[in-house]
């Protein structure tokens, strides 16, 4: 049984001024249980804005989103991994991944660090950590509060691709064992391709979604040529929607 | 004073540097017998009343000690700086967060702040002692008063520069408000909170020396006064001396090392 939630999104509408076009006009998204869901689309087209609604951050909006049913901003928190690592600078590895949750204990602080790699870090500042350790603090933080919702704000932005490779593999392993709801925001197909099942093309103003690819073969059976295959139909479908008139 | 290495893992992690020394001496003592150096030298080369070698001038703190005056003396000031001082950074760093935080507020209250910033210390003392008389109560309040648009231009400051981000992490893990004040706006405050209490510190001992000078009952301000009025330079120079000890012990015992615990994260990175 999944273990993850259904989401759904009906957004009537989302604005940040008067003076413009709303950002998301009559919007619908349904993301199915412990399914990995990639919203794809060019910078400034709205996919974090989208994430910040359903994590709670921004409730101004018209419309509903639900988590199995629950309102979003009453449901329990979702995991969230910002586009920065977004760490306390003031505290350690350890105490980051124990300031979202006062639940957690030390112990379990210093095992989710081991599970993603950074045993022995525990008491290392963010400042004395790489950028991608930091990330990788981040996404244990995230698991931390054991969320049934992952939230995924391009996660892999400004590292080198071998980087984000290990990174991956670290997230495809927690969402395996985890097996939570996730909505991965990325401008890139690739990221897409390798850890999701679907991915939903975004673009517009308001945004509508221009394409919904289901890539048919799960994530840990995919050859190259099928990585190859996801990425260039994902891409095709951009490509077009950028040509296309509004 | 360290710098950073990198670790095969990619990490970066900070090394103490060797403290430098002089003399055999870490440099901050080192200077201060340099001083006591010079002095000696200068009061050598022009001996005279009114400059009295390091010798005399200690001499003439342990018979003032001795005799209370000096404890006495001490302890007058000491506890007006306290008083202001604990006063002045509730108050300020209440309003500062109040004005940091809401913007009519800020508004409302800017011009009061520049005034206080600008109104010398001395008209407020003067002001204060016509009105309330030559009492303690109006000291400490001048004092006070005089220190308060210091901290809550600093406090201000501060809270209008937090980050909007720990903001939104907090708000997508459901921090409730009692853990974010502790772990996300404490943290940000507390390098303007000792900004503003060391500025201000500064300014408080400063101020109270002149204006128990201008009219107390007591105090170290009060009784150079007394000893200009007899040109006794050695008597000045002996206050001024165990005033300056009482400085340093509260620099290093206190203020630094609250300074070194707090901003601990912050050390390590320069």
């Amino acid at each position: 049984m999944a273990r993850g939630p259904q989401l759904s999104l009906a957004i009537r509408a989302k604005r940040f001024d008067t003076a413009h076009a709303p950002l998301f006009s009559d919007f619908r998204l349904d993301v199915a249980p412990s399914s990995v869901v990639a919203l794809v689309g060019p910078s400034g087209v709205g996919k974090s804005t989208l994430l910040r609604l359903v994590a709670g951050i921004d409730t101004a909006y018209e419309g509903r989103i639900a988590i199995d049913g629950v309102p979003a901003a009453e449901a329990p928190p979702a995991g969230f991994v910002f586009q920065d690592a977004r760490l306390l600078p003031w505290l350690s590895a350890r105490e980051n991944i124990r300031a979202v949750r006062a639940a957690t204990t030390a112990a379990e602080a210093d095992a989710a660090l081991g599970r993603v790699g950074l045993g022995g870090f525990e008491t290392a500042f963010p400042h004395q950590l790489s950028g991608g350790m930091q990330r990788r603090v981040a996404l244990a933080r995230a698991f931390s509060v054991n969320p049934r919702l992952l939230l995924l704000d391009e996660p892999f932005v400004s590292l080198d691709r071998s980087l984000v490779r290990d990174i991956q593999s670290v997230l495809k392993e927690l969402i395996a064992t985890h097996e939570p709801t996730v909505l991965l925001v990325t401008h890139l197909a690739e990221d897409a391709a390798v850890l999701a099942d679907r991915a939903v093309v975004l673009a517009d103003r308001p945004v509508r979604v221009v394409a919904d690819v289901t890539f048919g073969v799960p994530r840990d059976a995919r050859t190259p040529t099928d990585l190859v295959r996801i990425v260039t139909e994902i891409e095709g479908v951009q490509a077009g929607a950028a040509s296309a008139p509004a | 004073m360290s710098e950073q290495t990198a670790s095969p893992h990619g990490a970066t992690r900070p090394r103490r540097m060797a403290g430098q020394r002089l003399f055999g001496l870490p440099l901050e003592a080192a200077s201060l017998v340099l001083l006591v150096v010079f002095w000696q030298i200068v009061a050598t080369l022009f001996p005279s009343r009114l400059m009295p070698s390091p010798l005399v001038v200690v001499g003439e703190m342990w018979s003032l000690t001795v005799d209370g005056r000096l404890l006495s003396d001490m302890g007058k000031t000491l506890s007006r700086t306290a008083i202001s001082f604990v006063v002045a950074m509730v108050l300020g760093t209440a309003i500062g967060i109040a004005m940091g935080r809401n913007r009519v507020l800020d508004r409302l209250l800017s011009s009061w702040v520049v005034i206080g910033l600008n109104v010398p210390a001395i008209v407020i003392a003067v002001i204060l002692y016509i009105w309330l008389g030559l009492t303690e109560f109006a000291l400490i309040l001048a004092v006070t008063l005089n220190k308060l648009p210091v901290v809550v231009t600093t406090i201000r400051e501060g809270v209008m520069s937090f980050s909007r981000d720990y903001d939104e992490l907090a708000l997508a893990f459901r921090m409730p408000a009692g853990r974010r004040l502790r772990l996300i706006t404490t943290p940000q405050l507390m390098p303007f909170v000792l900004a503003a209490a060391r500025t201000g510190l500064a300014l408080i001992w400063k101020i109270v020396l002149v204006f128990e000078l201008l009219g107390s009952d007591g105090g170290i301000g009060f009784r150079i006064q007394t000893f200009f009025q007899f040109f006794d330079i050695t008597g000045i120079f002996a206050y001024t001396i165990a005033f300056i000890i009482v400085v340093f012990v509260f620099e290093y015992l206190v203020l630094r090392p609250v300074e070194g615990r707090v901003l601990r994260w912050r050390a390590d990175r320069s």
